[in-house]
């Protein structure tokens, strides 16, 4: 059984402006030790859906459906310090910006062992001694003098550690890590997965990591999903998705990314236009005003996550045949130009 | 710096310290950012070189000292063999119209409040380039349709673009005076995948049909090698190691190149297998650099001499300059031929890195 | 953090210097209200006013009577003599500092009392009917005008005069040293209506702090680490929230020991240096009003400077060099 079962997940939200569907029906599940990556461009739900995952977008004005089953109960539906229970004990999460996600006035040492305090029962005095050995299993000098410092005391690279050390200090099942390394510099970054690498192996968790960056899922991750506006768009093992993927979006990705270990001479291939508004999103398949390969269903049939090849793991939410797609990849493979490929699979497009 | 073409950019010896103070009353002098330190590096015409390094190693300082929104403290910046860190009042303007500069952050580097028509116009009502009216308003129009933006929404506030989009507007203005250089300092950083290559496109678009030179600043690797003819590494204010951007990371010289390389995650899978160099520690102080050579503190490779000597700059050829006592991807063959580059900092100790 | 302190000291006091010489300058030279005019009385002779001018002093050029008041104010703690009292312009201060320093920390007391709690449960319940019906109260009270408030409890509450008798009106202070009892219940109105407004304005101020905090991204860790709401809030949330309404506080406290309370200490009576002012600039006394000016100044110089330390230490991200 999977540790983490997460069924048809929605979540909007009422603004002024309308209501945002931020995540819109996703699915999919973590196993025991693995890694699932999740990529996708900025504001197609990613933070949404794994904060939702800890009921922390409960609110007035949200609107949450589905099932996200942790070990077999419905964190969904559970009360609130039924959740409170889990939060940072069994599932954790660390953030994107470590300045912003410690508080400014108190001490780390004290931020660490009150998530020590939380959830176990033990004395003040031996909160502290965890967090002090957790500060050191992170790699942070001077672990206990440390342990009496404020946060924009240390650099962005030694704030993530201390993140990492608060989220992991109850040995929770599962580890969420929303961009852990966006706002780092490359070393720093290398520093970090390594880390987060390495614990998870001592620790034996499992994790999701979220990310825009397709070379960190491509080097950390077991499994992957594409989002898209709210969707998953592809969800497959890293290696189908790097090597055989199967949606228009993942191709269009891979081809705008410029890659440091191949020739510059290759142009990048952009995807053309802007992400849709999630209050009034495009009807039929989300991606179909900016697919280079739109047939006339697109604009009508909303595509569902089907299983493609891949001996069952791979799935795919396009309306293209299987057929097509291979053909297409085919030619894409080569070069990244949808108009050759296109002209390769001998595809009709529908016109826009 | 291949010497047969003529550089339009002449960067030499340039340094900007940013003092500290202290004191009661009168404040005193304690030390200074070494936030650019005896930096060298020319662009030709028609070049991109791209600058890289990590955060806070110097590089938007840099940039500003190429514009004039800060002075030099000391050091040469030639433009087309005028001096740009010395020049004054009519000079400088017309020097100014010659280069100009892109941000990062399209959000905050456009004025609200303005028209996108008034944005692009701004430098040339400033430099009084077109007659007022109509003139300049086609004039806004044709840059606008240059960097893909509808001339319709001449009349729209910043607000009502997407990201993407601003940084557009900012490229647009930048190119309205017909400059020679423009210096882009993270000018995709703050784009997603898909829109910045768009905005990638558009820039080597452009940079063919205006002759355009650019210095592209980016901590972003994999596009600096997409973008560049030439890199040059940074590491805590001085340049590590400059070489034509296929030759940099196939062979890196510096080991502070070869970490970076390796840091990068790849997007392929089939390279898992190889772990990136991990440097330990973090980056020191600008205020207090190691020292001998800045890397050392982090260097797997660092020895007694690192720590007593400043590595020049070497030249091995083929524009392939680098500053290491311990070269990496250097033959005993290499080596002899090598010399000590002229653009190698005054500080600098004149020993030859020796053959392992 | 010692010479940070030290520093300001010295601004402290250079600002104070400032002030005394700007005072100085527009209450000599004011020809309106040359001090020995009207020293000397209404039926006065020229000549007579000439002789009290050079009594005083007052023919030497301003640049040197300046120094005479900065040296006596300095060795002596001399403030000069009040013409209408006819007694040092300190004493008479002191005297009136304490029923000042009653009426202002009791009222602080009190609107913290109120302010705080009102400020936090608005901002958790933002956009509640509660918070909705707080907000306008406090809106009104915050615009009602501090005379009338004072006039209506007393109508409604005092002893004398009021509908409901149960309270001491005004006329009524007495201090400390006479008992606890009877120094606080005179006080009760005048605090309540001090605090009234003070109340309104940090539950405001509180709230709109306590609603960006509460969206800040160490909040959301706070609750990713599992803690109880409660705790998300009273710990996390409040912590952060409550620093500008404590430098908030010292600023307010300053203006009032300064003579702010000028209005309250009227309606109720109080013998207080809000109406010592009020005194002093109705007779034209010009030591006194000197002496009070400089006093206030004094109050808020020092407030300002125990706030700034005050920040300094509460928030540790300010760094004692920067400033
Ligand atoms: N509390 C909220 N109220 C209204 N809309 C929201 C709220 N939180 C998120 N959204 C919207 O939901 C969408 C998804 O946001 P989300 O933060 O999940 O994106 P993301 O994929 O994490 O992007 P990024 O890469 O920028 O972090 C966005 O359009 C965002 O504006
Ligand atoms: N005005 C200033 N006063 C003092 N120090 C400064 C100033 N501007 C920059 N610095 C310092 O100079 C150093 C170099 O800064 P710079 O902004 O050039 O770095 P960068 O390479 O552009 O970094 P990033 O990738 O974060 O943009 C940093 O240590 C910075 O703190
Ligand atoms: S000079 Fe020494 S410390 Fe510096 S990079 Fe070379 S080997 Fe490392
Ligand atoms: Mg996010
Ligand atoms: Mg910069």
């Amino acid at each position: 059984m999977s540790l983490l079962e997460v069924d048809n997940l929605r979540v909007a939200f009422d603004t002024e402006d309308g209501r945002v569907q931020a995540v819109d029906g996703i699915s999919f599940s973590v196993e025991k030790g693995k890694t699932l990556g999740i990529v996708g461009e900025s504001g197609c739900g990613k933070s949404v859906a794994s904060l939702t995952m800890l009921g922390l977008t409960r609110s007035m004005n949200s609107r949450i459906e589905g099932r996200v089953e942790f070990e077999g109960r419905d964190l969904l539906s559970i009360p609130e310090t039924d959740l409170e229970a889990i939060r940072g004990n069994e599932v954790s999460m660390i953030f994107q910006d470590p300045l912003s996600s410690l508080h400014p006035f108190f001490k780390i040492g004290h931020q660490l062992s009150e998530a020590v305090l939380t959830h176990r029962d033990v004395s003040k005095g031996e909160a502290a001694k965890l967090a002090v050995e957790m500060l050191d299993l992170v790699g942070i000098p001077n672990a206990e003098a440390r342990s009496h410092s404020y946060p924009h005391e240390f650099s962005g690279g030694m704030r993530q550690r201390v993140m990492i050390a608060m989220a992991l200090i109850n040995d929770p099942k599962l580890l969420i890590a929303d961009e852990p390394t966006t706002a780092l510099d490359v070393t720093t970054q290398a520093q970090i997965l390594g880390l987060i690498d390495d614990l998870q192996e001592e620790l034996g968790m499992s994790m999701i990591l979220i990310t825009h960056d397709l070379g960190v899922v491509a080097q950390n991750a077991d499994e992957i999903a594409v989002m898209y506006a709210g969707q998953i768009v592809e969800r497959s093992s890293v290696e189908e998705l790097f090597f055989s993927p199967q949606h228009p979006y993942t191709w269009g990705l891979l081809g705008s990314i410029p890659r440091i270990d191949r020739s510059s001479e290759e142009p990048l291939i952009p995807v053309t236009g802007q992400p849709p508004s999630l209050i009034h999103p495009p009807g039929g398949c989300r991606f179909h005003p900016r697919c280079p390969y739109v047939q006339e269903a697109c604009s009508t049939e909303q595509p569902s996550l089907e299983t493609t090849g891949g001996g069952g793991t791979h799935h795919s939410a396009c309306l293209l045949s299987e057929t097509e797609r291979k053909a297409l990849w085919a030619s894409l493979e080569k070069s990244p130009d949808p108009a050759s490929a296109i002209a390769a699979a001998e595809l009709k497009v529908a016109r826009r | 710096m291949s010497s047969s073409e003529t550089a339009l950019l002449e960067i030499k010896h340039l340094v900007k310290h940013f003092p500290l103070t202290k004191g009661i009353l009168f404040r005193k002098q304690v030390g200074a950012v070494q936030a650019v330190d005896d930096l060298s590096l020319s662009v030709a015409e028609g070049e991109t070189v791209g600058l890289v390094g990590e955060t806070g190693c110097g590089k938007s300082t840099v940039a500003r000292m190429l514009v004039r929104l800060l002075d030099p403290t000391s050091g040469e910046i030639r433009f087309d063999g005028d001096d740009l860190a010395s020049a004054k009042g009519g000079d400088l303007n017309t020097l100014r119209r010659e280069i100009q500069i892109v941000f990062q952050d399209p959000y905050s580097a456009l004025n609200p409040r303005k028209t996108v028509g008034a944005i692009i116009a701004d430098p040339l009502v400033i430099h009084g380039i077109g007659k007022e009216g109509d003139d300049r308003k086609r004039m806004v129009q044709e840059l606008m349709e240059q960097v893909g933006l509808s001339p319709e929404h001449y009349n729209r506030l910043p607000h009502e673009f997407s990201g993407g989009q601003r940084q557009r507007i900012g490229i647009a203005r930048a190119l309205a005076l017909r400059p020679k250089l423009i210096v882009l300092d993270e000018p995709v950083s703050a784009l997603d995948v898909s829109i910045q290559a768009q905005v990638v496109n558009l820039l080597s678009d452009l940079q063919k049909e205006r002759d355009l030179s650019y210095l592209f600043v980016a901590h972003d690797l994999s596009v600096v090698r997409h973008v560049s003819d030439r890199i040059a590494v940074m590491y805590l204010g001085k340049i590590v190691e400059v070489a034509p951007a296929e030759e940099i990371f196939e062979k890196p010289i510096h080991p502070y190149t070869l970490a970076l390389y390796s840091a990068v995650p790849k997007p392929d899978p089939s390279e898992r297998t190889e772990k990136p160099i991990r440097l330990e520690g973090d980056l020191p102080s600008p205020t207090d650099p190691p020292s001998g050579c800045r890397f050392r503190t982090r260097c797997p490779w660092a020895t007694d001499i690192c720590t007593k000597a400043e590595p020049p700059l070497v030249d091995y050829g083929g524009g392939h300059l680098a500053a290491c006592h311990h070269p990496r991807n250097v033959s005993r063959v290499d080596l002899e031929s090598a010399q000590i580059a002229p653009a190698s900092p005054i500080t600098a100790s004149d020993q030859m890195p020796a053959v392992e | 953090m010692l010479e940070y302190i030290l520093r300001r000291v010295l601004w402290g006091v250079a600002m104070l210097f400032l002030v005394s010489g700007v005072i100085f300058v527009i209450f000599y030279l004011l020809p309106s209200a040359d001090p020995a005019t009207l020293r000397a009385g209404r039926q006065a002779s020229p000549d007579q006013i000439e002789r009290i001018r050079e009594s005083l002093g007052l023919d030497r050029p301003v640049f040197i009577q300046y120094v005479d008041y900065m040296k006596q104010i300095f060795f002596h703690f001399d403030f000069g003599y009040s013409y209408q009292y006819e007694t040092s312009v300190s004493s008479l201060i002191f005297d009136r500092l304490g029923p000042t320093a009653s009426l202002t920390f009791g009222a602080a007391i009190l609107w913290l009392l109120m302010g705080i709690p009102i400020g936090i449960i608005s901002a958790v319940r933002a956009r509640s009917l509660l918070d909705r019906s707080t907000m306008v109260i406090s809106l009104a009270l915050i615009s009602a005008p501090v005379f009338w408030l004072g006039l209506i409890s007393l109508y409604l509450f005092a002893d004398d005069i009021g509908l409901i008798p149960i309270l001491p009106g005004a006329g009524s202070y007495e201090p400390l040293s006479a008992g606890p009892i009877a120094w606080a219940g005179p006080l009760i109105l005048p605090w309540t209506v001090l605090a009234a407004a003070s109340a309104a304005v940090y539950a405001r101020y509180l709230r709109s702090d306590m609603i960006d905090v509460m969206g800040e991204d160490y909040i959301r860790t706070a609750r990713a680490k599992g803690l109880p709401e409660r705790k998300v809030v009273m710990k996390h949330g409040v912590r952060s929230a409550i620093t500008p309404v404590i430098t908030l506080l010292g600023l307010d406290i300053g203006v009032l020991l300064a003579g702010n309370a000028i209005l309250t200490e009227s309606v109720f009576n109080i013998p207080g240096v809000g109406r010592l002012v009020l005194d002093a600039i109705d007779k034209a006394d010009l030591p006194l009003i000197q002496g009070v000016t400089l006093f206030g100044a004094f109050f808020i110089v020092i407030f300002n400077l125990v706030v700034d330390i005050a920040y300094a230490y509460l928030d540790p991200r300010v760094r004692y060099d920067d400033l």
